[in-house]
Parts: structure tokens; C-alpha cells; sequence
């Protein structure tokens, strides 16, 4: 336990620390001070926070560029959502099938690619392709609902039950900022462990890491399926939060390119970009809705074309992210915390 | 296995077949576009379909208003796409050819973001469709019945990409650009001046997008969302016939052209992309290099 964690602190700046302290305690406190608007756009920066840091662990540390994490997401949520619909299995005991499940699709998809050499942008469009392949599936497959839609039961709730995930947008709200920071932690173990150094060594120069004798294949496969088994509670909550799941939602393309915004945006390889970016791009994204909407004005698209402006300006200005900057900024170490 | 009680007779399976090679010859051209500019500038042009989604809602704008027909349009559309890839070039992604794959990747997905939601907010989500005169003509040979609007696209497909093929081979700025691509360096050398080269063949890319995209407005309805759908179709194509391969593109487009007409005969018509998408991931893991590509080192 304590060498657990000193090796979560070691080399932090007692700075960074604090910091980073003082942000989770009013993380904490929040719901008591923000309405009832404002939490659930706390819910979904932090649902965009943990989906960017599950995505980070294969992009950003090991250096493959995956556009079909949306994949992982939908088949964790159909998963969990499945066995409760249809067998009464609470979300929590369904993570114990959603997530293997999710980490073997994981695996094969690494293990096709890998295997046969397929890296760049070849891997990128793999991964767009499976996804895809399982956006049509899902709209055939009846018995979670086809193209029409799987939906969970919804009553009011007297009382918040964390066992099956039902309840108000706070219970919701403590859950995903405390599976946030349990990914967070465990990306900060991963990220300064040898298996986090080995991937590191990957994603710099590969054919170099394959020269020093590091297995690339085995850790390129551990990085995919830790990935996409992170991103599997993604999906089981989004699964219970929105109590619905449509192939045409959850599979597609945008999404995968949504999830991605947010660390591209804060910092690729970092491990507070992705939350960052999860705040600046969710915070951008409900002002202008709000501003818009003061003015009256309801156009869709509006929203999705500020991300593009946004995806756009940080690529020219600032490739490796607004963390790095920020965080120079703050005199933290280089890579932040 | 109640899919396979009907019998569907011969015929049917030969028009599918021209069919898809009819459609399968315009996203050849489609493909043509992403291929050249791949082959050359070495970008992978994520905002490919999207950008034949300008040219067709630009064909879409001219016929409503002034029912002009796309086939007439063909040429001033391509001329606008040639432009707009060429300043595209020129202006934004120039800086990046140096950069890493995947932030040259996330540039384009920023353009291609910014191009759907833009033709959103102007037109809408709903499906919108161009319907000239010959809309419901069809040309019969024996028991062959071939779509003249097909046809056309078809033709004109064939000729632009042929205008394309002779303008790389027989003209001196065809034969820099080959240059650049086979030896960036050694183009360098010989005082070629890149950059330019660079933006004129996005331009050319754009413009076979262009071509297409004005073709395809006779053929399928349009949403602001389908670019992306294209986006990916063109690289299944590409990647299937070879990444850089010129002819390579056309066999692409037209195996998957005729894969996707016969898995809507024979599956329903939802699932035939799954197809598509099944004979890229076997391309990729077999011949990663693509039908025609050349062996990557």
C-alpha cells in the first residue's frame, strides 16, 4: 500500500500535489453548489475525461491511433444492458462480462493487426472498420433491439441504488468522477511502469524498441486490450445513465472521433490532458449552446462544427496539446500529473 | 436460410453486376482523387468524402435554382473542387507534409468536421436528390436494362479519370509531379518547385472528387452526413487496389461496386456495406499493400 503509493507521487512536485488535491476535493463538493443543469454537464466531462484517458492508454503511451474506440464503448453498454434487461444481472456483475468481452474484441483487433504488421494510418482505419461492421451487426441483431433501439426500464426511483445503477444524476455524478480517478491513478501506475516505459519506447521509434529486445507484439496487444477494456465501463454507464442504446449512436464514426477530441485537445500521452481537454471542450461546447439559445437560435450542427474549429486551431497551434503549455505555466514538471 | 428461397433469375444477377460496375466506375474516380494526392503529397486526405459532398450539394444548388444539370456542371464544379484542394494545400496543409501521420490525420478530420457541420447548418439533415429529365430512362440490350443516368456517370467517369492518366503521362507538369513523387529530394535537386507541384496535385485529387461527386448527385440522394460514409468508402477502395496505384483505384472501385450491387441483391441492401468493410480488413491482413500496390519495404 505505501510503496503503492509512493510510486503514485514519486517525482510529483508537492506543487502538482496540492494542486491537483484542491481540484479533486471541489470536484467533491461541487453537486452541493452546481443546479441541476450544470451536473450533468459535469457528468459528461467527466464520462469525455475517462473514455479520453482510456483511448490515451493506446495512442498516447504506446502510439497507435485507434478511430473505432467506439466500439469497445457500444459493446460494453450492450452487454451490461443485455444481461439486465433480459436477466435481471446488475451493472456491477455485468463489468465481469462486458469487460473480458470487451478486452478479447480488443485482442483480436490487435492481434489482426499486429500480427500482420498493420500500424499508421492502415491501423487507424482498421479499427473504423470493425466498428463499423459491428454498427451494422448491432442494427440486425433483434434480440437487443436492431436498428430500433435497446431500452432499459425507467421509473422514478425513490432512493439511489448504486448496485444497479439507478438513481439521480449525483449518485451518477460520484460515479463516474470516481471511476475518473481510479483510471487516472492506474494510468499514472502504467504510465511510469516498465510496461508503460516499454510502450513509450514503442511509440518513439518501434523498429528501435524491437532492436533493444522488447516483445513489441506482446505489449502492443497489453495496451489495446487495457484500453478497450477500460473503455467498456464507458459504455456501461452510458448504458444506466441514458437507459438507451441505439447501433447508429453508440457504433458510429462520431463518436470514436468525439472521444478522441478531448485528449487531442489537452494532450496526447499526458495524463491530465485528457481531463482538461474533456473540460475545455464539453465547457466551449454547452456555452455556445447556451449563448445560442439566448438568442434564440437552434441550429444542429453548430455545436460539432466548433469541435472541428477547435480540433482544427489546436493542430496548427498547439500539436501536442494545452496541457503541456498549461502546465509549464503552473511550474509543474513537463509531463504533469 | 430463407434468404435463398426465391430464385432470382440469371438476368437479374447481370444487371446487378453492370450495375455495380457502372456506380463502381465513379467511385473508381472518387478513389482516383484520395489515391493521387496519397501518392504524391503523401497525406492521406481524411476530408475526401466531405469534399465531394461540397461539389455535390454545389450540383444539388445549381439544378434547383437554375436547373442546370450536372452533366453541364461537370466542368465548372471540377474547376471550383481543383481550386478549393489547391488552396487547401497551399494555405493549411502544406506545414504539415513533414509532420507526423496521425497530426496530418487529425487536420483533415478538423476540415472534414468543420465541412459536414457547415453544409449542416446550410442545408439541413434531410436527404435532398437531383432529378433531371432521363432520371427513369433506361437503355435496353437483349434482356440487359442499363440506367442511362448510370451510363452517363459511368462514361463520363471513364473519360475524366483517362484525361487524368494522359495528363500524368504526355505533359511536362504530369511528368514533375511523378517526379516529386518518386524522389522528393532528387526534385529538389533539379530545382522542381515542390510546394507548388504539391498544391496542383491536391488540386487534381480534388477535382476527380469534384468530377465524381457531380456524377453521383445522379445517382444517389444526398445528406450532409454521407461524407463521411464516401470518406471511408474511398479508402476501402484505395487501400484494397493500392495506395498510390492509379489503375489501382479504378479495379478497386469497381470490385467494390459490384461487391456492394450483389450483396443488396443477395443480403438486404443495409448490409452491403458490411461487405465492403470484409474485403478491406482481408486486404489488409493478406495483401496490405493492396491488389495493385507495390510491396512495402
Amino acid at each position: 500500500m505505501k510503496r503503492a503509493a509512493k510510486r503514485l507521487t514519486e517525482g510529483v512536485s508537492r506543487r502538482a500535489l496540492t494542486l491537483l488535491a484542491v481540484f479533486f476535493a471541489s470536484m467533491l463538493i461541487a453537486p452541493m453548489v452546481l443546479n441541476d443543469y450544470l451536473l450533468t454537464v459535469l457528468i459528461l466531462v467527466f464520462y469525455s475525461a475517462y473514455l479520453g484517458l482510456a483511448w490515451n492508454i493506446l495512442m498516447g503511451f504506446a502510439g497507435y491511433l485507434s478511430l473505432g474506440h467506439a466500439l469497445y464503448v457500444g459493446l460494453g453498454g450492450y452487454a451490461a444492458a443485455a444481461l439486465y434487461v433480459h436477466f435481471g444481472i446488475g451493472p456491477w456483475l455485468g463489468l465481469l462480462v462486458a469487460i473480458p468481452l470487451t478486452m478479447l474484441s480488443g485482442a483480436v483487433i490487435g492481434f489482426l493487426a499486429f500480427r500482420f504488421g498493420v500500424a499508421g494510418v492502415y491501423f487507424a482505419i482498421l479499427t473504423i472498420a470493425c466498428a463499423e461492421f459491428a454498427r451494422i451487426g448491432f442494427d440486425h441483431f433483434n434480440w437487443v433491439g436492431g436498428s430500433g433501439g435497446f431500452f432499459l426500464p425507467v421509473k422514478q426511483y425513490a432512493r439511489n441504488d448504486l448496485w444497479l445503477l439507478r438513481g439521480s444524476p449525483t449518485m451518477f455524478y460520484y460515479v463516474i468522477l470516481a471511476a475518473t480517478a481510479v483510471i487516472f491513478l492506474l494510468c499514472r501506475l502504467l504510465l511510469h511502469s516498465r510496461v508503460g516505459y516499454f510502450w513509450q519506447a514503442i511509440r518513439e521509434d518501434e523498429r528501435a524498441a524491437r532492436a533493444v529486445g522488447i516483445d513489441t507484439f506482446r505489449y502492443k496487444m497489453y495496451a489495446v486490450v487495457i484500453s478497450a477494456g477500460m473503455s467498456s465501463f464507458a459504455g456501461v454507464f452510458y448504458a444506466f445513465y441514458y437507459n438507451n442504446l441505439f447501433p447508429e449512436q453508440v457504433f458510429h464514426i462520431v463518436r470514436s472521433i468525439e472521444l478522441i477530441l478531448g485528449p487531442m485537445i489537452g494532450g496526447i500521452g499526458t495524463l491530465f490532458g485528457p481531463v482538461l481537454g474533456a473540460f475545455v471542450l464539453t465547457g466551449l461546447a454547452e456555452a455556445l449552446h447556451a449563448l445560442l439559445a439566448l438568442f434564440g437560435v437552434d441550429v444542429p450542427g453548430v455545436n460539432r462544427l466548433l469541435y472541428g474549429v477547435c480540433l482544427l486551431l489546436v493542430v496548427i497551434w498547439v500539436p501536442h496539446g494545452i496541457w503541456p503549455w498549461l502546465a509549464r505555466r503552473l511550474r509543474l514538471t513537463e509531463t504533469g500529473s | 436460410m430463407a434468404l435463398w428461397t426465391q430464385a432470382v433469375p440469371a438476368e437479374i444477377y447481370l444487371n446487378v453486376v453492370v450495375s455495380g460496375v457502372l456506380t463502381g466506375l465513379v467511385y473508381g474516380l472518387m478513389a482516383l482523387g484520395l489515391s493521387v494526392i496519397f501518392g504524391v503529397v503523401r497525406v492521406v486526405n481524411f476530408a475526401h468524402g466531405e469534399m465531394m459532398t461540397i461539389a455535390m450539394y454545389l450540383a444539388l444548388v445549381m439544378f434547383t435554382l437554375f436547373g442546370l444539370d450536372p452533366l453541364i456542371m461537370l466542368i465548372p464544379i471540377t474547376a471550383v473542387l481543383f481550386a478549393l484542394g489547391y488552396v487547401m494545400q497551399a494555405g493549411l496543409i502544406n506545414p504539415f507534409v513533414t509532420r507526423p501521420e496521425h497530426t496530418q490525420f487529425l487536420l483533415l478530420l478538423g476540415i472534414a468536421i468543420i465541412i459536414v457541420n457547415g453544409l449542416l447548418i446550410m442545408f439541413g439533415p434531410d436527404a435532398q436528390s437531383v432529378r433531371t429529365a432521363y432520371a427513369f430512362d433506361s437503355f435496353q440490350f437483349g434482356r440487359l436494362i442499363v440506367d442511362a443516368t448510370k451510363l452517363y456517370a459511368a462514361a463520363t467517369a471513364v473519360l475524366a479519370a483517362a484525361a487524368l492518366f494522359a495528363f500524368f503521362r504526355f505533359t511536362d507538369t504530369g511528368t514533375a509531379i511523378r517526379a516529386c513523387a518518386d524522389n522528393h529530394t532528387g526534385a529538389l535537386t533539379v530545382g522542381l518547385d515542390v510546394n507548388r507541384l504539391y498544391a496542383l496535385t491536391f488540386g487534381l485529387g480534388s477535382a476527380c472528387v469534384g468530377a465524381a461527386g457531380t456524377l453521383l448527385v445522379l445517382i444517389i440522394d444526398i445528406t450532409p452526413q454521407v461524407g463521411p460514409v464516401y470518406t471511408l468508402l474511398a479508402f476501402i477502395i484505395v487501400i484494397t487496389g493500392g495506395m498510390g496505384s492509379m489503375p489501382g483505384a479504378l479495379l478497386g472501385g469497381l470490385l467494390i461496386g459490384v461487391t456492394e450491387a450483389l450483396a443488396g441483391l443477395i443480403f438486404t441492401p443495409s448490409a452491403k456495406s458490411m461487405f465492403a468493410f470484409a474485403i478491406l480488413v482481408l486486404v489488409l491482413l493478406f495483401r496490405p499493400q493492396g491488389i495493385l500496390g507495390k510491396a512495402i519495404s
